[in-house]
């Protein structure tokens, strides 16, 4: 029980076991599919069609992944530095207010390519103060960070809740969301290209330029994690904070400092849904992508080069969901909320389950590729 | 005496939303303060609610509804059990995978089994647990405040609500008067002065993980079988992470969980009478504000302004033995 994980080759631990454990969390679901009467293999084919069958489909399923990219990276980042930020959803949500005061004062005056960097700058600004008071209670008073994000989710649900009936919505309405945003407070379609790859999109599909948005941060996310000073301090704070504290590295600094980034990045999600796509600030516009950033994150082992397909995976699944549903009445959307949660518990909590077997059929072919230089009848 | 009433009544409804609270209250202390993180409360009450709500309404029983909801909630229990005890895997990341297996999978299944968008059959009479009205109480209703409070407050609620209140001495009782109590506990402490002692701390921990299993079972029957007659999808809408708060704003005591329990449900019951009626002094309150402040209450005392929370100290640190 208690033998300690031994080595492996870096692309068995970088690319078997992550792709073991997602094919095990699939096969599970598949199961799932299989109690609910439905055949498992052609729900996959539905799914894979309905997300990259069509340019429609592709845009879609690339509208969801830019929501997962910018919360896969904010958790990310959080656990690089050993912090869990499982308030992801809150701080995303509390940045639409950030995004909804810019919009509403300006979208009748200045054109979308002023208004955007504006909206971008008060979303990572709301979404970092969200998260900067459960950071400071992590740094100074040693209180839990993965309790007072969680209890943050609420108290921004409650306060959105309020801000939305309350103050902005507009006189005379039912609705509790914001007027329409004018022009000023659209962003532009993506869909052209999709097009010019020769394939077929609606203007109507979501897709959007903060798809490139996210594709930027997560080139600086990998800039900063891996090239810089702040990102080796926050590297090595999450590798051992005692080593870090004897290096000279202030905790407090450290844990504020990669919370702010995990809750602007965070916060920056809120442009896609808001400012691509519905055009007002709904209630719950967030709906659970806060928590897929979680399974994002963990699959794409937190570094971007993984979070960027774990992301699409799960835009894909998403997007395909939604046509599964269609096709198979006894499978709602719903199913991606399971499929999302094995991931987490397999990718997550049990990706060392299968390192042992691995480990055993490496060490039997060769024993050098784990880090044994005797054979294991000399050790004993 | 109209204030009298107006006061019962509203005692009468926090008794029943702290209820679930308590369960999974006390669920999550078993499990923490062996020291096993558990955020996954929210999870294991909706497969309780779920897997109880559907056996009750296919078997017509309430007790083999508890029966199913207490074995699913366990099932769940033990996988974060062996995630986080035998795999030694992140405790929050297991817990949150089960929040999402049960949001998830209550849904998808009611919805095949039943058909009627996630919820399940209204239950008939006999697949509930009913009121239990106390000898005397009808006698007694028209004595002043005394007969009032016992006839009102006391009596006419669930077996399940006195099953809850009677877990709270229990819990002290099995934590600090037993064996298995003082193991538990040392276990969430330092774990390898157990392990030196010679006792399993694996085993030690499983059990912890059980018993959360149970009560959160129980919680979650609640839910569907006395509160409701049926599982409503997403029926415990938060309040896992609200039991979660209480047991912290309780730091990990039976007693004080309790109380904290009933004053996140007053709260909850207040929010609910007052919503729209102006108070005296500060005027209208936002029902917002009232839902908030469990949690907002939680972080302050968090944050060690009103008394200091600590948690067990070997808690989420998965135990590895000394090689």
């Amino acid at each position: 029980m208690s033998t300690p994980y031994a080595k492996l080759p870096a692309w068995a631990d970088y690319g078997l076991i992550p792709l073991i454990n997602l094919l095990v969390a699939f096969v599970v679901a598949g199961l799932v599919v299989l109690l609910v009467g439905e055949n498992p293999l052609r729900a996959a084919v539905i799914l894979v069609e309905g997300a990259f069958g069509s340019g429609q489909g592709l845009a879609y399923t690339l509208f969801y992944a830019t929501n997962f990219i910018f919360t896969g990276l904010a958790v990310a980042v959080a656990f690089h530095c050993g912090l869990f930020n499982i308030g992801g959803e809150g701080q995303a949500y509390i940045a639409g207010l950030g995004i909804a005061i810019i919009v509403l004062a300006f979208d009748s005056t200045l054109p979308w390519w002023v208004v955007f960097p504006m909206a971008i700058i008060a979303s990572a600004l709301f979404g970092a103060l969200w998260a900067l008071i459960p950071a400071y209670l992590q740094a100074k008073r040693g209180s839990h960070i993965v309790i007072t994000t969680i209890m943050f989710n609420f108290i921004a649900a409650s306060v959105m809740v309020y801000m939305l009936v309350n103050v902005l919505k507009p006189a005379g309405s039912m609705a509790p969301q914001t007027r329409q945003f004018l022009e000023g407070g659209q962003l532009p379609k993506l869909g052209w290209l999709l097009a010019e790859f020769g394939l077929k999109v609606r203007p109507s599909a979501p897709l959007n330029i903060s798809f490139l948005l996210a594709l930027v941060m997560a080139f600086l996310v990998w800039v900063l994690i891996w090239r810089t000073r702040l990102g080796y301090e926050i590297r090595t704070y999450g590798f051992s904070s005692k080593a870090a504290r004897y290096a000279g590295i202030s905790e407090t600094r450290i844990i504020i400092v990669t919370m702010l980034i995990s809750g602007a990045l965070a916060g920056m999600m809120a442009l896609n849904p808001i400012m691509g796509d519905q055009h007002n600030v709904p209630l719950d516009f967030v709906s659970g992508a806060g928590f897929v950033g979680i399974a994002v994150a963990l699959m794409g082992r937190s570094h971007p080069a993984g979070i960027v397909p774990a992301a699409i995976l799960f835009g894909m699944l998403y997007q395909g969901g939604a046509e599964l549903a269609f096709e198979m009445p006894n499978i709602s959307r719903d199913m991606i909320v399971i499929i999302q949660g094995l991931v987490i518990l397999f990718a997550g909590a049990l990706e060392n389950m299968f390192r042992p077997t691995i480990q055993g059929i490496f060490a039997s072919f060769s024993p050098r590729s784990v880090g044994i230089s005797a054979t294991k009848g000399e050790r004993a | 005496m109209e204030f009298v009433d107006a006061l019962i009544n509203i005692l009468n409804s926090t008794i029943r939303v702290s209820v679930p609270l308590l369960l999974a209250c006390l669920a999550g202390l078993y499990s923490e303060r062996a020291g096993v993180f558990d955020i996954g409360l929210e999870g294991k009450m909706l497969a309780g609610a779920f897997a109880g709500a559907a056996a009750a309404a296919v078997f017509a029983s309430a007790w083999i509804g508890l029966l199913f909801a207490i074995l699913v909630s366990v099932g769940m229990a033990l996988v974060h059990g062996f995630a986080s005890i035998t795999h030694r895997g992140n405790q929050i990341v297991s817990g949150v995978a089960i929040n999402f297996i049960a949001a998830g999978s209550t849904i998808i299944l009611g919805q095949a089994w039943f058909q009627q968008g996630g919820r399940t059959p209204s239950l008939p009479p006999e697949g509930r647990f009913g009121e239990i009205k106390l000898p005397g109480a009808d006698a007694l209703r028209d004595v002043p405040v005394i007969g009032q409070l016992y006839s009102g407050l006391l009596s006419g609620h669930s077996l399940l609500t006195y099953v809850a209140f009677l877990a709270v001495p229990f819990t002290w009782w099995v934590l600090f008067r037993t064996r298995f109590g003082l193991r538990l506990r040392a276990v969430g402490e330092n774990p390898a002065a157990v392990d030196t002692a010679g006792i399993s701390v694996a085993w030690l921990r499983y059990r912890a993980v059980i018993c959360t299993g149970i009560l959160t079972g129980l919680a979650g029957s609640y839910m569907a079988l006395a509160q409701n007659a049926g599982f409503v999808k997403d029926m415990t809408a938060g309040r896992g992470y609200i039991a979660l708060a209480a047991l912290i704003f309780a730091k990990w005591k039976p007693v004080p969980a309790m109380f904290a329990c009933l004053l996140f449900g007053f709260l909850d019951a207040l929010s609910i009478r007052l919503q729209g009626t102006p108070l005296p002094i500060i005027g209208k309150v936002p029902v917002q504000l009232m839902q908030a402040l469990p949690y907002v209450l939680t972080v302050i005392l968090l944050a060690g302004f009103i008394g200091k929370a600590i948690p067990p100290r070997a808690g989420g640190v998965p135990y590895v033995k000394e090689r």
